[in-house]
């Protein structure tokens, strides 16, 4: 399946991601080469066959309801790129 | 001194000869001196390495030293270790330093094992030559042109050069094996759950495994011993009993099955790295190995298969990276839009964009079911042909990769031949089934990978077959010319 330059610049929207100008011509190609190779997926018989989302079907382990944690808050804000009172700092998004 | 083994260093050791102080030592002074001919290290960590060995040689005048009290290895830098940057090889976490320790670096901690160093890497674990790390690209010590395979390729080049007896390494799909094979080293990933993924930074989490490089089996069994195990902080980790794998690396091979499959061996194989991998089979048949043909007919979907589920996971895992909570951060951003969209846009490579964008359309409304999906019912076609297969066998063999170290440069341009790069070792990370690969041969000069796959679980199997078959031949013991 090939892409278009509409749809690359609807995923980097979608992923967040800046892809521009003559960059935007290479990226549609290497993906719609991608894509291509993907597609031989489309070939293969899967009626029937379930899905495999882990290698050996183990289920969700749950633990009990309780506090196992200690507040980390500090150290994990002292690496983050701009903090304040507590507070991870982004520019104004309501004036 | 660098050739020793880990197994040997121990007894070193134990017996006195050295302190673990001078070992680190001389193993620091060893990579300063030559680790810039292979760029194999991000980081170094001298003086926290230094003040582990002190400790160790305090435990060990105690009396109360553990096989791997002393002992310098290094970690891939996917691993998280407290203090100590650990960057995936991305710009985008090349100040991060983690407030916390992976599982696997926490075990290596508790045992008196020395980390001296992370190892580069691709990007996020991205890649199958090591070209795509934001600290430049590792260099095979087998020859100065040739790439040293990924992700896992630091590792495997150190290892190579012998800058350190033992380093840790991830493989989801192929990234412990194939660079080892490219290195002429031994990488083994175990079954998916059994090493715990907490604090190893994700990629595509339902194939993820990490796992030992060395340079003998024996060495990779006393890693696993410290990595495996279950963990509650890792909801994928799974609850089972972890034996000894050491115990029962002298077991004779007598009456062990094992499978080639036919879809490996085609006529297409390079005829050289055929005729090794055939000529390391009648080894393992001469210590007693029943060998038979079996088939593994959906191995040829196994690429196309893995490019929509590692790309869909790593979109969804690589989310995380917003400029916000920790990372890197674009400067002077317009808006909280902004923000995103430029730390990401510059601090990701490009591989890394790449891949989170075919994740994202994979994922994206109107086609999850055509691709996510599909590969995901593909994906379980092609766990059956295992299953199928280890009914009448207890190792699948045949090579790790389909030819020796290429030239860098040589794949980069073509994304669908590099993905390619890894036909014979990613189907094992779709079925989560565990694999060693060891050096058994070489071709023009360069090693060749024999690839050992195993059932579930049946790590101390793959490991008694590999050590028996170290026992009797000396590729593992070849080095690069210069070394």
């Amino acid at each position: 399946m090939s892409i278009e330059r509409e749809d690359v610049e609807k995923i980097a929207r979608l992923a967040k991601l800046k892809v521009s100008g003559v960059v935007i011509e290479q990226t549609t190609q290497e993906l719609s080469n991608i894509l291509g190779f993907i597609d031989q997926l489309q070939a293969v018989d899967t009626q029937n066959i379930e899905p495999m989302a882990h290698p050996t079907d183990a289920t969700q382990k749950l633990r009990a309801d309780v506090v196992t944690e200690s507040d980390n808050r500090a150290s994990f804000q002292a690496i983050a790129p701009a903090s304040e009172d507590g507070l991870y700092l982004v520019p104004k998004v309501i004036e | 001194m660098y050739n020793k083994t880990v197994s040997e260093l121990a007894q070193g050791l134990n017996a006195g000869n050295y302190s673990s102080v001078e070992l680190t030592r001389y193993f620091l002074d060893r990579i300063q001196t030559l680790d810039s001919k292979y760029n194999a290290f991000i980081t170094v960590c001298e003086e926290s390495a230094l003040a582990e060995a002190t400790a160790a040689d305090a435990r060990r005048a105690k009396g109360d030293a553990a096989p791997w009290t002393g002992i310098p290895f290094a970690h891939k830098d996917i691993f998280c270790t407290e203090g100590v940057a650990t960057t995936c090889a991305s710009k985008m976490l090349a100040n991060f330093v983690p407030p916390y320790d992976a599982t696997v670096t926490r075990k290596f901690k508790e045992a008196g094992a020395v980390c001296i160093g992370k190892t580069n890497m691709d990007e996020f674990a991205m890649g199958s030559s090591n070209e795509s790390s934001f600290f430049g690209k590792v260099i095979n010590p087998w020859g100065e042109n040739l790439v040293p395979g990924g992700s896992s390729g630091g590792s495997a080049a150190a290892l190579a050069a012998r800058l350190i007896p033992a380093a840790t390494a991830t493989d989801t799909g192929g990234s412990i094996r194939q660079p080892a094979a490219l290195c002429g080293v031994t990488g083994l990933k175990p079954t998916y759950g059994r090493v715990s993924r907490l604090g190893m930074i994700a990629f595509a989490s339902s194939l993820d495994q990490g796992g030992p490089m060395a340079r003998t089996a024996e060495d990779a069994a006393m890693m696993l011993n410290i990595m495996a195990g279950y963990d509650p902080l890792d909801s994928t980790s799974i609850d089972q009993n972890v034996p000894d794998y050491t115990g029962t690396l002298n077991d004779n091979l007598e009456g062990l099955r094992i499978g080639l499959p036919k879809e490996f061996f085609r006529d297409d194989l390079n005829p050289k790295m055929k005729a090794q991998i055939e000529a390391a089979v009648k080894e393992l048949e001469k210590l007693g190995a029943k060998i038979k043909e079996v088939s593994l007919p959906h191995t040829h979907l196994s690429v196309p298969a893995y490019y929509v589920i590692a790309p869909a996971e790593c979109s969804a895992n690589l989310s995380r990276f917003d400029g916000v909570r920790y990372g890197y951060r674009c400067e002077h951003p317009e808006d909280l839009e902004d923000l995103y969209t430029r730390s990401r846009s510059e601090g990701f490579g490009d591989e890394v964009k790449r891949r989170i964008m075919i994740g994202t359309y994979a994922l994206s409304a109107g086609y999850y079911d055509a691709y996510y999906r599909k590969a995901q019912q593909v994906r379980r076609l092609i766990k059956n042909d295992f299953v199928a297969a280890f009914n009448d066998v207890d190792l699948i063999a045949g090579p790790t990769t389909p030819t020796p170290a290429f030239a860098s440069g040589s794949k980069t341009d073509d994304p669908v031949q590099m993905y390619l790069e890894d036909i014979f070792t990613i189907s094992t990370n779709l079925a989560g089934l565990p694999a060693i690969s060891i050096p058994a041969g070489e071709v023009n000069g360069l090693p060749v990978g024999l690839q050992l796959i195993g059932n579930y679980f049946s790590e101390a199997r793959i490991l008694n077959a590999a050590h028996q078959f170290q026992n009797a031949t000396d590729w593992h013991t070849r080095t690069p010319a210069n070394i």
